[in-house]
């Protein structure tokens, strides 16, 4: 699908300027943002290291596991299909900690681990109503520091690059909600059917 | 509207402020593991490299040549009269598709509207507060093999477009 949208966006464009007459603007655009694209990546290192680093920290010094704990009651409620010491709870919650924290190279194998254990517990291939719970959870998002948009603020001069942090939580909480309550009513529309 | 403001700037000092104070009181070796961590940061920066020369190519080819502009021109009475800015519509369509092709969306859009433009806070927020839902689901349904999706895809692309909505009428609120 982005490969379609990708070749789309270009193949437009320069058909448009053949008849439009601006080949000239597009061939300068062309090398002006693939060099802004690579600028833009070795300006994002900076807090990308800083910010992979105080993570690193915080998961050894066990605050992901302490926000696990409290997360606990919440989740369990969120899941009535899963016995509640059944290992795929552990690996539901490491995964929703890490993604928290904006950790998504830390938590898509803690997730493919959930599935496993949840893929089990149903035994089929037909996904289950846990593991659509969860991915519709994993999809809402769960960020509540957005480490790379803040970076992109910060290298194109902004006043204040972290100012979204707050609109972010609360959108990022709404579309939560929201993916949560579909998935309620989903999931009670296809049982009734049955 | 001050108070979201005050928790956007306090927020990841006091983060770092428990996040160091908890790894002291422990005795864990906070500098070397903050390097170790660090050095994932190197890798991830540089595998974005490629995404975001490919999407902000494709968007820069799309801009110059003045079909995008054109494009906006023609569906922004419609836009404006929802309250949506046409400049966003971009960004809302592949957000749900790909996680760093919508990155490069919003660098382009930041770079050409400014980071504190109500487009660029708009991006931001967008950006920050949806998943990538084709590519969660592909991963993860893929890598146990699970074949019937069933209801998954449906609840993932609704909730996203509440997301978007959500994300319209909070910056507008709060920055507008």
């Amino acid at each position: 699908m982005v490969n379609l949208i990708w070749a789309f966006m270009a193949i437009v464009g320069i058909v448009y300027a053949m008849f439009n007459g601006t080949m000239d603007e597009v061939n300068k655009a062309l090398f002006e943002s693939a060099d802004e694209a690579v600028k833009l990546s070795i300006g994002l290192i900076s807090i990308l290291v800083f910010w992979l680093g105080i993570m690193k920290i915080a998961e050894e010094a066990g605050i992901l596991k302490v926000l696990a704990k409290l997360m606990r009651p919440i989740v369990v409620k969120i899941f009535p299909e899963i016995p509640k010491d059944h290992p795929a709870m552990g690996y539901i919650l490491s995964n929703f900690t890490a993604n928290m924290f904006g950790l998504g190279n830390a938590a898509t194998p803690l997730g493919i681990k959930a599935m496993e254990q949840m893929k089990e517990l149903s035994g089929t291939d037909t996904a289950s109503r846990s593991m659509i719970t969860f991915l519709a959870i994993n999809t809402a998002g769960l960020t509540i520091i957005p480490s790379t948009i803040i970076a992109i603020r910060m290298q194109y001069d902004s006043v204040s690059p972290t100012e979204i942090v707050g609109t972010t939580i609360i959108a990022t909480g709404i579309s939560l909600i929201s993916a949560l309550l579909l998935d309620r009513f989903f999931y009670y529309r296809s049982i009734r059917r049955k | 509207m001050g108070i979201i403001t005050a928790i956007s700037t306090w927020l990841i000092p006091c983060f770092l402020l428990i996040v160091l104070l908890t790894a002291t009181w422990k005795r864990i070796p906070a500098y070397e593991l903050f390097v170790e961590g660090g050095k994932e940061g190197v890798k991830m920066a540089f595998s974005l490299l490629p995404f975001l020369v490919g999407m902000l190519v494709a968007i820069s080819i799309l801009r110059s040549s003045g079909v995008l502009e054109a494009f906006i021109h023609f569906i922004s009475p419609l836009l404006t009269f929802i309250g949506v800015p046409p400049d966003i519509v971009p960004l809302a369509l592949v957000r749900p598709i790909s996680g760093n092709a919508a990155l490069g969306v919003t660098s382009e859009l930041i770079a050409t509207h400014g980071p504190d433009s109500f487009i660029g806070r708009l991006a931001s927020t967008m950006q920050g507060s949806t998943d990538t839902t084709l590519y969660i689901l592909t991963v993860y349904f893929g890598a146990v093999g699970i074949k019937k999706m069933r209801y998954a895809v449906k609840v993932g692309l609704l909730a996203d477009l509440v997301g978007i909505i959500a994300s319209i009428i909070i910056v507008t609120l709060v920055f507008g």
